[in-house]
């Protein structure tokens, strides 16, 4: 009897999970990411001779392959710079569903964490994230699976957020039941803390996911609210003391297990990041006379200095005027 | 505000501050109108010069050295217009650098662009 090696075993796994492409426009390059119910896939579109990501469910299940549409539809109405634009959707000669998509090239939050950014970097980094999600909400989509391994940032610094396998649209009566809605959660290989229901399937990501999304309850635009805080609070976890106070009551405001508590709107959270650069208040942290006059001075100080020096020499030339 | 507006605006203020110094020397205080009405003037001038500088060039470094350089120079013109032997060079000069400095420093941190004009 002979045994095959890892080596050989991992090559056959690696070319049964590939999905059969024969008759399409596309050439299989290699494995990107596998989720829950599928994989993603870089090939070669050989009409446009451009490398594209496709995604692809790998069992044969109808509402797998029904979300895998909603899905790819509902990227395709988000027409954002922040998020990955849908290029083709269709079903493989073996009737496996998949869409494609640009292909990312760059870095996951999450593989960014421990890289030397400046707070100030971050901060702007998170309103990107911010702005394409805040696009989505206004659009009538929440995301539900926001996490740092479902944001990548591409060479020239910009911020894409990816994985809409959960996302739903408002007004559809949004439950967020773990009886079936489920997610690849892509690169789900990445995300060893996926939350899994007792089926197998994939629901967010403990610590991202809001209470009520959690308990099945009725979910709106706070439960990405909640997931962008968590976000806030990953980026932030080394930021300096002095600003840490101000800062942390933003990201626990956004992470208020009630969600009454939460910013409403991605918007208001996205304000007071800007609020807090900007070196103004933030909502989520009165503050005294005497902190506000202190900042007032620390975001002013060359203009007071400027100041200063000019009523200094004044004084000093009528002190030494002349007799 | 746009940015020439805000330094003359400034320019205006900090020149009667600075005319109104003037009371602090008996010897000139006759004079304080003329003085206050002509610092006043001097102010404006170097704030609509340092403000359209700033509308032009989007440097922090470069519109203190640009608003120093007109608080100096107009500073020393006041002084060559002064009667008598003394031109009071250091009195007046110094603190024109200043006001010029602080101009410059404004009107580059602050005080709007001009929008661009839609095709």
């Amino acid at each position: 009897m002979t045994f095959l090696s890892d080596s050989a075993l991992e090559r056959l796994r690696a070319a049964a999970d590939a999905p059969d492409l024969a008759g399409t426009r596309y050439r299989l390059l290699g494995k990107l990411g596998e989720g829950g119910m599928g994989g993603v896939f870089r090939v070669e579109d050989s009409t446009l001779e451009r490398e594209v990501a496709l995604k692809v469910i790998n069992v044969d299940d109808p509402g797998l392959s029904a979300r895998l549409l909603q899905e790819a539809r509902v990227i395709a109405k988000l027409e954002h710079p922040g998020i990955v634009p849908v290029h083709d959707a269709g079903t493989l000669p073996a009737g496996r569903p998949y869409y494609t998509m640009k292909l990312v090239q760059g870095k996951r939050l999450d593989e960014m964490s421990n890289e030397a950014v400046g707070t100030s970097d971050r901060l702007r980094m998170f309103l990107r994230i911010c702005e394409p999600v805040a696009f989505a909400h206004a659009h009538g989509v929440l995301h539900r699976d926001l996490k740092p391994a479902n944001i990548m940032i591409g060479p020239f610094g910009e911020v894409l957020v990816m994985d809409w396998g959960l996302s739903k649209l408002l007004g559809e009566g949004i439950a967020s039941s773990n009886n079936g809605a489920t997610s690849e959660g892509w690169p789900a290989n990445s995300a060893p803390a996926a939350f899994a229901t007792a089926h197998g399937s994939v629901l967010g990501t403990p610590g991202y996911m809001a209470p009520e999304q959690r308990n099945g309850e009725t979910v709106d635009q706070r439960a990405d609210v909640y997931a962008l805080g968590a976000i806030l609070e990953f980026l932030l976890h080394d930021a300096q003391p002095r600003a840490a106070a101000r800062l942390s009551a933003i990201w626990r405001k956004a992470k208020s297990e009630a969600r009454s508590r939460r910013y409403a709107s991605v918007t208001d959270l996205a304000d007071d990041v800007s609020q807090f650069l900007d070196g103004l208040p933030v909502s989520a942290y009165p503050e005294g006379v005497l902190s506000r006059v202190w900042r007032w001075i620390a975001r002013n100080r060359t203009w007071i200095l400027l100041l200063l020096v000019y009523v200094v020499v004044r004084a000093l030339l009528i002190f030494f005027r002349p007799r | 505000m746009n940015k020439p507006v805000l330094g003359l605006v400034l320019g205006g203020i900090l020149g009667i501050f600075d005319g109104l110094s003037a009371w602090f020397t008996p010897a000139v205080r006759s004079q304080m109108m003329g003085i206050v009405i002509g610092s006043t003037v001097k102010g404006l001038i170097a704030g609509i010069l340092i403000g359209y500088f700033a509308r032009k060039v989007n440097s922090l470094a470069l519109g203190i050295v640009f608003g120093l350089s007109v608080g100096l120079l107009l500073a020393y013109g006041v002084c060559m217009m002064q009667p008598g032997p003394n031109h009071y060079y250091f009195e007046i000069m110094l603190p024109g650098g200043i006001v010029g400095t602080i101009i410059g420093y404004a009107t580059q941190r602050f005080g709007q662009q001009p929008r661009a004009i839609a095709d």
